[in-house]
């Protein structure tokens, strides 16, 4: 209990201080995770629209998969894309390995699959409503896909913040493709790990603490926004 | 809606601008080195001169020595930095490396619970002590991640004369984990563990563990440095890593190394050939 | 733009299941008049409408338009419980004419005329979500009337209504007649059907038994079904 209540007071006191290394650490995270989030929803939510509106032969099947990805395991998809980075890999050349690109790519990947599976239920539960409506228009099924994807906007918002929670609390990832180098690639979740392993307990829960602050405030943010725009679009 | 489309586009876009390395610019080698290393602090103090006198940055990744290598023969790093030579030897038989330099040393010592089940305490002979704990059957923890510690550690065992796979047992705990991780585990466990000075000096959650052993030269822990061979990999950074290498063997170098302390105590003792 | 009429159905089945729901069914329905589909529950009325809108696709036989096979746009449907999208009334409007390709500009005026045509121009800039089930009824038909339409299909307009918003969607579905849009409806209320119906087409399980003039129909039913039907039915007037 000790420590518990110690590690608090010296996460409140790095947050007041805005201790210099931290917050450089911090924004590598925000940058990071935000970027890959950026990226999966343009990808994912897209994807997960059209899988909601369209019938093709193997549906089920990739339906199955998506869902079965929202849990892969960090340290797999890092695996992956270190192999895929490496230069003795395919994408050697591009010399991403151990840069904070290389952490974007791998998060990316982690979370796509997570954000399409989740509008892909938002679509469909939408669909069912508006299916004939939208086809008595003319919509195309890519049409009414976009369509809902505004419509839902709010639901979708969860589904957003499902992936940056995801993201900004992995280590597996950005571990194994970003080295957790100094000043370079090191972020929050990896510099806990590094702590904890240097036998620095109280340092790494004071930061875990930070790290779950940041999560917070970056949902709260999204809340507000979320209330601003209800009450501006109904 | 479309105003708004068109600004998260542009949001997006400009995010990702800001995750590309604009670190490009600057001139920076990649140094594959181990977790003790690195979790010593030394980097941190040495690195900081040589970019000083060089302008050149260092990124390590630290890593176990096996891995550290590993990366280098995939051609992930510029430079190895670590401590182990009959690996650091296969290396450059292998063709991955141009030339193997010595640097400096640090020891290893033996940590174990302050009741000492096995009473090794005080000893100077470590191949004696590892006897003794393995005839008491007493808790000891190994990293078992191809770590130079761990060669350090398989050795030892060796010279005492004892074949591991033999003896091995539910005493005999095999982590898989970096030194801190297995420091965490040898003080819950109580058990006794080999490490290195720099790592037990950081570490912070000793428990009951104390240093019980400790001198022997064959403790001694050796480092060297090495150019991964740009003929095998030719996008390797020959030039600067071969600036990094000339440094940390020069005069200035190893003074900077002996100068590293933790606690008033020198952790890392230079011995460059001139 | 040329006329879609006759819509001519030949032997139209649908049996997604086997059992057919719409059998044999083999209508000529030309434009100068209103249409409405008449049976009990399950008899088949909604499913024939939507295979004639082209919601859904027949299991065998022929659907022309004008002896054309291909489908054509300037057809629109009303549904019993209107679907409304989560944004402005007017907006709901501009997506209808925004899926025919209108532009951007004229799309608005044409909304903003539609909305003024069925009385809603005061709550153009409300939430369509938040209207009452009346409003939403009437904004559907100004979504689909503002797309200009040769035919509209009206599948039970005011079930989900009471009868004050009934009463005004029916006012509103009679305007769009006098524009020159021919109308199909389905109802299970006589009353409404004495009220609108030129002609009537009797659906008896997937069958048309009766299609004959409304006021021949509503006398002097020629089909002991459609008989049943009348007198088993309370006349709503």
């Amino acid at each position: 209990m000790g420590t518990f209540t110690e590690s608090l007071s010296t996460a409140a006191g790095l947050i007041a201080t805005a201790d210099a290394k931290l917050a450089s650490i911090v924004g590598l995270s925000l940058q990071v995770s935000l970027t890959a989030v950026a990226f999966a929803a343009t990808i994912g939510l897209p994807l997960g629209a059209v899988m909601a509106v369209k019938r093709f032969p193997g549906r089920q099947a990739i339906i199955v998969v998506l869902n079965g990805f929202m849990g892969l395991p960090s340290v797999v998809v890092g695996l992956l894309v270190y192999l895929l980075l490496s230069r003795a890999g395919p994408l050697g050349p591009y010399g991403l390995l151990f840069t904070p690109t290389a952490m974007v790519i791998a998060q990316t990947m982690l979370i796509t699959p997570l954000m399409a599976a989740l509008t892909r239920q938002v679509i469909e539960d939408a669909w069912r409503e508006y299916e004939e409506q939208l086809r008595s228009l003319g919509a195309t099924p890519w049409r009414a896909a976009l369509t809902l994807l505004w419509d839902t906007r709010f639901s979708l918002v969860v589904a957003v913040l499902a992936g940056f929670g995801r993201a900004a609390a992995e280590v597996g990832a950005v571990m194994i493709v970003g080295g957790n180098i100094d000043g370079v690639t090191r972020v929050m979740t990896t510099t806990i790990a590094l702590e904890t392993s240097k036998g620095d307990l109280p340092l790494a829960l004071a930061l875990g603490f930070v790290l779950v602050a940041l999560i917070l405030s970056v949902n709260m943010v999204a809340q507000l926004i979320r209330l601003w725009a209800v009450r501006r679009y109904g | 809606m479309d105003l708004i489309r068109r600004r998260l586009l542009a949001a997006l876009v400009g995010l990702a601008l800001l995750a590309s390395p604009a670190l490009a610019q600057e001139k920076f080698i990649v140094v594959a080195s181990t977790t003790s290393t690195e979790q010593s602090g030394l980097f941190g103090h040495i690195l900081p001169a040589f970019e000083k006198a060089t302008g050149i940055k260092v990124r390590v990744v630290a890593l176990g020595t096996g891995q550290a290598l590993d990366t280098a023969r995939r051609g992930d790093a510029d430079v190895v930095f670590v401590h182990d030579k009959v690996a650091e030897e296969k290396f450059i038989a292998e063709g991955f490396g141009v030339e193997r330099k010595e640097v400096m040393y640090n020891d290893f010592i033996l940590v174990g619970p302050k009741d000492d089940p096995a009473k090794v305490a005080g000893g100077k002979d470590i191949t004696e002590a590892l006897k003794k704990i393995e005839a008491a059957k007493a808790p000891f923890v190994s990293r078992g991640d191809k770590s130079g510690t761990h060669a350090a550690e398989l050795r030892l065992w060796k010279e005492a004369g004892i074949d591991l796979d033999k003896v091995k047992g539910p005493w005999y705990r095999d982590t898989g984990s970096g030194m801190g991780p297995a420091l965490n585990t040898a003080a819950s466990m109580n058990a006794y563990i080999i490490a290195d000075r720099g790592t037990w000096l950081s570490f912070k959650n000793r428990a009951n563990l104390t240093v019980v052993v400790e001198g022997d030269t064959r403790l001694f822990n050796q480092y060297g440095v090495i150019l991964v061979n740009p003929a095998k990999h030719s996008h390797v950074k020959k030039d600067l890593g071969q600036a990094f290498i000339d440094w940390v063997v020069s005069a200035d170098g190893q003074k900077t190394i002996a100068e590293y302390r933790i606690d008033g105590q020198q952790l890392f003792f230079p011995n460059a050939k001139r | 733009m040329s006329s879609v009429f006759p819509l001519v159905l030949e032997q139209i089945c649908f049996a997604p299941s086997g059992q057919p729901i719409v059998d044999r069914v083999c209508l000529a329905i030309d434009g100068r008049v209103r249409t409405v589909i008449l049976g009990a529950n399950g008899a088949g009325k909604s499913v024939l409408m939507r295979l004639m809108h082209g919601l859904l696709t027949p299991s065998s036989g022929r659907i022309t338009w004008c002896g054309r096979e291909q489908r054509p746009r300037a057809q629109a449907m009303v549904f019993q419980r209107p679907v409304m999208l989560h944004t402005s009334a007017l907006r709901n409007v501009a997506y209808g004419l925004k899926l025919a390709g209108v532009p951007a500009g004229e799309r608005m005026n044409r909304a903003a005329v539609a909305l003024e045509r069925v009385g809603l121009a005061p709550i153009a800039g409300r939430s369509a979500r938040v209207l009452s089930g009346g409003e939403q009824q009437r904004l559907a038909l100004a979504r689909a009337w503002a797309l200009d339409p040769q035919i509209l299909f009206l599948d039970e307009p005011t079930a989900s209504l009471d009868p004050g918003a009934a009463k005004e969607v029916e006012s509103v579905i009679r305007e769009i007649v006098a524009s020159g849009c021919k109308i199909v409806m389905t109802t299970h209320n006589l009353g409404q059907a004495k009220r609108l119906a030129d002609e009537i087409v009797f659906l008896d399980r997937g069958r048309v038994v009766e299609y004959t003039p409304a006021n021949v129909f509503f006398r002097n039913p020629r089909s002991a079904e459609a008989d049943a039907f009348m007198k088993g039915e309370l006349p709503w007037t």
